[in-house]
């Protein structure tokens, strides 16, 4: 059925400035608009250089329902291509990551490519003279990607839309924020991806990440334990680190609404603008001095002090430099999406650091997690609720102010839905223009 | 819960989940225990790898209170599992020590409500001998399919 389409007012009419319509979240129709225009004309994160570090490396993944892959060329720069053998659309390359070489060679009919997708040869040439094989896509090998490279971060755009460093502007500071914790200013991605597969629209998720409302509520049940089983150790006995990672979920409204959140235009944002749930958590005085050491006492104390909570990169990337980990949104159908969780080691910090971050990944972004799980309760059952009749709107309305849309970055109070409407803004603009 | 041979302690501990008897389940374990379930086959570090969990028993205990609450949202309605068992092999057993590893392939179901996922496994239990009896010192489960993009979890394989 066609009802967005061919209907640019029908699709606009989805999102008011204050609420959006159910549709957003369990149309078919509305999760193929969203692959073809806001994840192809915007930049959908791909993975991270670190992953890719020789001559032949790649890695392969789905963005807006396309197999691509990200390679290592042998002039030491990455590209993005297309995963599809120019003859009959064979993926080039099978597993996850992988060194292929100087060339692919598709395992169907071996064609092959060097690592820049550039078509190298065909057997038995001499089949096609005389063809128009030469005049069509199948002579220029594998379709190259628009890509950027942000501090090792990967993006890819693939169709027509803004430049990278107009569409991401100054959100790019929670990017240099993670880097910057590595005392020599580089990340490497380690330990495996977790892949939490989700039964719900993938915007339930990204949305849910500044949503500041609801972890004294949903996580009540795990952070709160987590609290209530320290209660009464001596006070001079060290916290756990997974007390301290479980137990600031279950922080009181004053605390989130302290945060405050910050967004930008084409749908970024963050909170976490003054502290975070990452805030109180036990020096590392090891740690400290190699990043005194690297920068300076205060530009070390600078980028510490930055402890922001979640930073979204609209609509694919979620970051946590406070901890060094980011999850992904791999949408696969309006009520099927993918989130990778993946770890940064930073270059030239103590082990302590990693082990930190690797462990809030198992307790927070596990398919195991007791947090995950009722995070996913309460998106599945807001997918099975919009069903509902009466009422097909999701209110977005805490504190709403009409002149918000106008203005460009904007800091406001840590439990506005401000985040999620500004979102909606972004979603807006790339789906009905064009 | 008295069990002397590793083979039947196995076997009883798996029954003690799938009975949700989760507060007798916890005390199987040793005070220094770990409950370890890789994400990558063959995976040796558990620090600085991830895993879909890696919990010592203030974790452990932390998941058992919570299944208690009316306050965890994700048990509405409540899950159930079933381990259905290989007789576990004895790989290494010495009787001085008092230390014990078994391997023990399973399938293990879990459903929720209309829902249900199946899950094949080995576990390797690290036993020791204590006054009280056997006691776990590390139990490891692999997943056939860890790596997968896997659904929620929420009791124990």
């Amino acid at each position: 059925m066609n009802r967005y389409r061919d209907d640019p007012r029908a699709l606009q009419a989805l999102v008011d400035d204050d609420r959006v319509h159910r549709d957003l979240y369990i149309d078919p129709e509305v999760f193929q608009l969203e692959m073809e225009r806001l994840w192809s004309r915007t930049w959908v994160y791909v993975g991270h250089t670190s992953q890719v570090p020789q001559a032949g490396d790649f890695i392969t993944l789905d963005i807006a329902a396309k197999p691509v892959m990200l390679v290592r060329h042998t002039d030491g720069a990455v590209r993005i291509l297309m995963n599809r053998c120019a003859h009959k659309g064979t993926k080039v390359v099978y597993d996850f990551a992988g060194n292929t070489g100087k060339t692919f060679r598709c395992p169907y009919h071996a064609w092959t490519y060097r690592t820049d997708g550039t078509l190298l040869n065909v057997p038995l040439k001499e089949g096609y003279q005389g063809t128009r094989l030469g005049e069509t896509q199948a002579s220029r090998g594998l379709t190259p990607v628009t890509h950027e490279v942000y501090r090792g971060f990967v993006f890819a755009r693939l169709a027509d839309g803004p430049a990278f460093r107009e569409y991401f502007g100054d959100s790019l500071s929670s990017i240099d924020n993670l880097a910057d914790r590595s005392p020599e200013g580089e990340l490497e991605i380690t330990g495996g991806c977790l892949r939490y597969l989700h039964n719900c629209n993938w915007k339930m998720f990204v949305e849910n990440l500044n949503d500041t409302m609801h972890p004294m509520i949903a996580h009540a049940s795990s952070a709160g334990t987590a609290k209530r089983l320290w209660e009464g150790k001596p006070v001079d006995m060290p916290m756990p680190m997974a007390i301290e990672q479980y137990a600031p979920f279950a922080n009181d409204y004053k605390f989130f609404d302290d945060m405050g959140v910050r967004v930008y235009p084409h749908g970024h944002g963050f909170s976490g603008v003054n502290f975070s749930i990452h805030s109180a958590y036990s020096a590392i005085p090891e740690y400290e001095e190699a990043m005194k050491r690297a920068y300076g006492a205060e530009r070390a104390q600078q980028i510490l002090g930055t402890v922001r909570h979640n930073t979204v990169y609209y609509p694919s990337l979620t970051i946590k430099g406070a901890i060094q980990s980011i999850r992904v949104a791999r949408p696969l159908a309006a009520d099927k999406t993918v989130i990778e969780s993946w770890t940064f080691r930073l270059k030239g910090a103590p082990a302590k650091l990693l082990e930190r971050t690797v462990m809030y990944n198992r307790l927070i972004n596990s398919p195991m997690s007791v947090v995950g799980h009722d995070d996913l309760h309460c998106y599945r059952s807001a997918q099975e609720g919009l069903a509902a009749q009466g009422n097909e709107w999701v209110s977005l309305h805490r504190n709403f102010d009409e002149n918000e849309s106008s203005q460009g970055e904007l800091t406001c109070n840590g439990t506005s839905e401000i985040s999620m409407r500004n979102q909606f803004r972004a979603w807006k603009k790339f789906m009905v223009a064009g | 819960m008295s069990e002397d041979d590793p083979v039947r302690f196995v076997l009883r501990e798996a029954r003690l989940i799938d009975e949700k008897r989760f507060d007798e389940w916890y005390e199987l374990f040793t005070d220094d225990a770990l409950y370890w379930v890789p994400l990558t086959p063959g995976q040796t570090d558990p620090l600085a790898h991830n895993s879909l969990a890696y919990e010592d028993k203030l974790l452990l205990k932390l998941r058992i209170e919570r299944l208690k609450l009316p306050t965890a949202y994700s048990q509405k309605p409540a899950s159930r599992c079933l381990h259905v068992m290989q007789t576990p092999e004895l790989e290494r057993a010495d009787d001085l020590r008092g230390e014990y590893l078994t391997r023990s392939p399973f399938i293990y179901t879990e459903t929720r409500g209309d829902e249900s996922q199946r899950y094949t496994a080995v576990a390797w239990h690290t036993l020791v001998r204590s006054d009280a009896g056997l006691r776990i010192r590390l139990k490891r489960v692999d997943i056939l399919n860890a790596d997968a993009a896997l659904p929620s979890i929420q009791l124990f394989l």
